[in-house]
């Protein structure tokens, strides 16, 4: 007997389950737009006065200008943390289990996991440009810059949603599925989204500099505010490029593996729902 | 929807038996830890089967390898004609699994997580709406509205996880314990639906249980589950007639009483002088009770209470030991 499959079809009922899902957890959309916004208004407004002669260059007028792209950055991170909470819940709650009991195309379960993730995350990058804007962030960038931006930023957060949905399956709790990643999303504090790394003493700058938000940052920055990019964005685009690579790979062998000891549905569950 | 090109996907035995559920030599281990020791049983289509099994036993197991969620490491199976190892996608096809554990979307409606298995399940729009309004019917969640399905109790998420599994007439259904955690009217409504199903859609169910009370309500064929083996095969009536565990507690106004009633019955009696009581070998039809109250004197008798074989007895009977977590 051959059973006929249906990729598109699969998929898109799973991206309409998948953004359904996003849209009632409120909390994890309010953590993805609110964490970047808070250390936009913390680092404008309280450290900005401290922090704004360090930066301060024909560019980049003002502080929220140097900052803000770090801070963009630092969403798709956030986005990682909601991507792999949902992962892990669904891994958790049993109904995976149940779509692979089912006749469909299975790939579908990862491909709009992904597909939703990247769309809510890219969403909250405007929401925090928007915001950015009524604060008194300026671009000089013109159309193809921007839209440079834009395939930058497209590119981060997918492969960053790989690399979270990964975490998220291969997670044997929510909680450490939602916990786990915290420590990437203030990675880019510690890179050159706050201040320049050459402010900074040799051995954390090194790490500074080397660390795979830096050159994303730095070609972000570039394309918004003009300033100098070099190599910084064949970089960026080979350290997304990895990372979500790897991010797949280590998916998929985990989707795949079989005889997984259940999980029972952590806190992080109820505190999602709550939303 | 469902190409047959007519080729044969299946094991040759399971397509001459008719059988619905096929399993041949069926092994299991986790590291050194052997839980399924080659398990052989057949399930005609169209019927229900019970496997009887305490904690630990390997029933969830048993079920996850026939679903296709699981691999096992030795043996043959066949849902429906089709093997388990090279047709899964066949298999998945024509079967509808309920876990022990529900498998719903918390973050959906009741008709929102019915709608999404009738899409994955690719029924054309209307029938999927048709048919998930029947269900939420049936399984009295009509009226839940648009809350999501973390607000359920316990038993209405068991109720809509068993509407998930039958949205797309499946032909072969495992219940893992389908039951455990309802209440005892939540129990009986599902028993209620479960024989209906067999009733009016001709499916064949594989249910696992820890009762032998439910296995007897809804299932043609038992098999007992212990250690990996099965153990004992047949009938909940064939079970229980094996099963000595059947008797009547009589509790006595008196000494002399229990005495004069010890002396009638002989060895079919055991007595417990401090309580009154004297317990005697019986089942439960209403002729043995009449046999059993025929030579006595009622009069001193103060309480009656007739004990049915349960899965304890059965599992002492059956393996020597009691029914208690096997690891
Ligand atoms: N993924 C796994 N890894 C290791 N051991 C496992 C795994 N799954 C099950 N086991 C072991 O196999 C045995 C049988 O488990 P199973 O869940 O099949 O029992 P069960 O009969 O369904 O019990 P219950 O009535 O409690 O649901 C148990 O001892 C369990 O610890
Ligand atoms: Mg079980």
């Amino acid at each position: 007997m051959t059973v006929k499959v249906y990729p598109l079809r699969d998929t898109s009922t799973m991206l309409r389950r998948n953004i359904k899902q996003e849209l009632r957890d409120k909390v994890a959309i309010g953590a993805i737009i609110g964490i970047p916004v808070l250390f936009l208004l913390l680092f404008v407004y309280v450290f900005g006065g401290a922090l704004k002669d360090s930066v301060r260059s024909a560019s980049t007028p003002a502080y929220i200008d140097y900052v803000l792209p770090g801070l963009i950055i630092m969403t798709a991170a956030a986005g990682l943390i909601g991507i792999s909470t949902q992962a892990s819940v669904d891994m958790t709650a049993g109904i995976i289990d149940r779509f692979r009991t089912m006749a469909i195309f299975r790939p579908s379960i990862l491909i709009a996991r992904i597909a939703a993730s990247a769309l809510q995350t890219l969403v909250a990058m405007v929401a925090v440009f928007v915001i950015a804007f009524a604060l008194g962030f300026r671009s000089d960038a013109g159309l193809m810059r921007w839209l440079g931006a834009a395939g930058l930023l497209a590119f981060v957060t997918v492969s960053l949603a790989c690399l979270g949905l990964a975490f998220g399956l291969a997670a044997k709790t929510v909680a450490s599925a939602s916990n786990g990643p915290f420590p990437l999303v203030v990675l880019p504090l510690v890179g050159s989204g706050i201040v320049p790394t050459s402010t900074m003493p040799a051995g954390l700058r090194y790490f500074a500099e080397y660390q795979p938000f830096s050159p994303m940052i730095n070609t972000l920055r570039g394309l918004l505010l003009g300033t100098p990019i070099g190599w910084s964005w064949l970089i960026a685009l080979a350290w997304c490029g990895g990372l979500g690579l790897l991010g797949l790979i280590w998916s998929v062998s985990v989707f795949n593996r079989r005889d997984r000891q259940r999980g029972t549905p952590g806190p992080g569950f109820s505190a999602a729902a709550a939303g | 929807m469902i190409k047959t090109d007519g080729k044969p996907s299946g094991n040759a035995a399971a397509g001459r038996t008719g059988a619905a559920i096929e399993v041949r030599g069926l092994r299991k281990s986790f590291g050194d830890h052997v839980v399924l020791a080659g398990i052989d049983l057949s399930v005609p289509a169209g019927t229900v089967f019970a496997l009887l099994g305490p904690n630990g036993a390997g029933k969830t197991t048993m079920v996850r390898i026939l679903a296709t969620l699981s691999a096992a490491d030795a043996g043959e199976v066949a849902i429906a004609g089709h093997d388990i190892v090279r047709d899964p996608l066949a298999v998945r096809s024509v079967i509808g699994v309920t876990g022990q554990f529900s498998a719903i979307d918390a973050y959906l409606s009741a008709e929102e997580n019915l709608l999404l298995m009738a899409d994955l399940w690719h029924l054309p729009r209307r029938a999927g709406r048709q048919r998930s309004a029947e269900l939420l019917e049936l399984f009295d969640l009509a009226g839940v509205g648009p809350r999501p399905a973390f607000t359920f109790s316990g038993g209405m998420q068991r109720r809509l996880d068993l509407a998930m599994t039958l949205i797309g007439a499946p032909r072969v259904i495992f219940l893992d314990e389908p039951t455990t955690g309802l209440d005892p009217r939540g129990r009986r409504t599902m028993w209620e639906l479960i024989r209906r199903l067999v009733r009016t859609e001709a499916v064949t169910i594989f249910l696992t249980t820890q009762y032998l009370e439910e296995a007897d309500q809804l299932a043609g064929l038992v098999a007992v589950l212990d250690h990996g083996a099965v153990v004992a095969q047949g009938t909940a009536a064939e079970l229980k007639r094996r099963i000595p565990g059947g008797h009547a507690l009589l509790t006595f106004t008196s000494a002399s009483a229990l005495e004069a009633a010890a002396r009638q019955f002989g060895d079919r009696a055991s007595r417990n002088d401090e309580a009154l009581t004297l317990q005697v070998a019986s089942d439960d039809s209403a002729r043995s009770v009449q046999d059993l109250l025929a030579g006595i004197d009622v009069d001193a008798v103060r309480h009656v209470a007739l004990h049915t074989p349960d899965l304890d007895d059965v599992f002492l009977t059956l393996t020597g030991q009691t029914g208690k977590e096997q690891s």
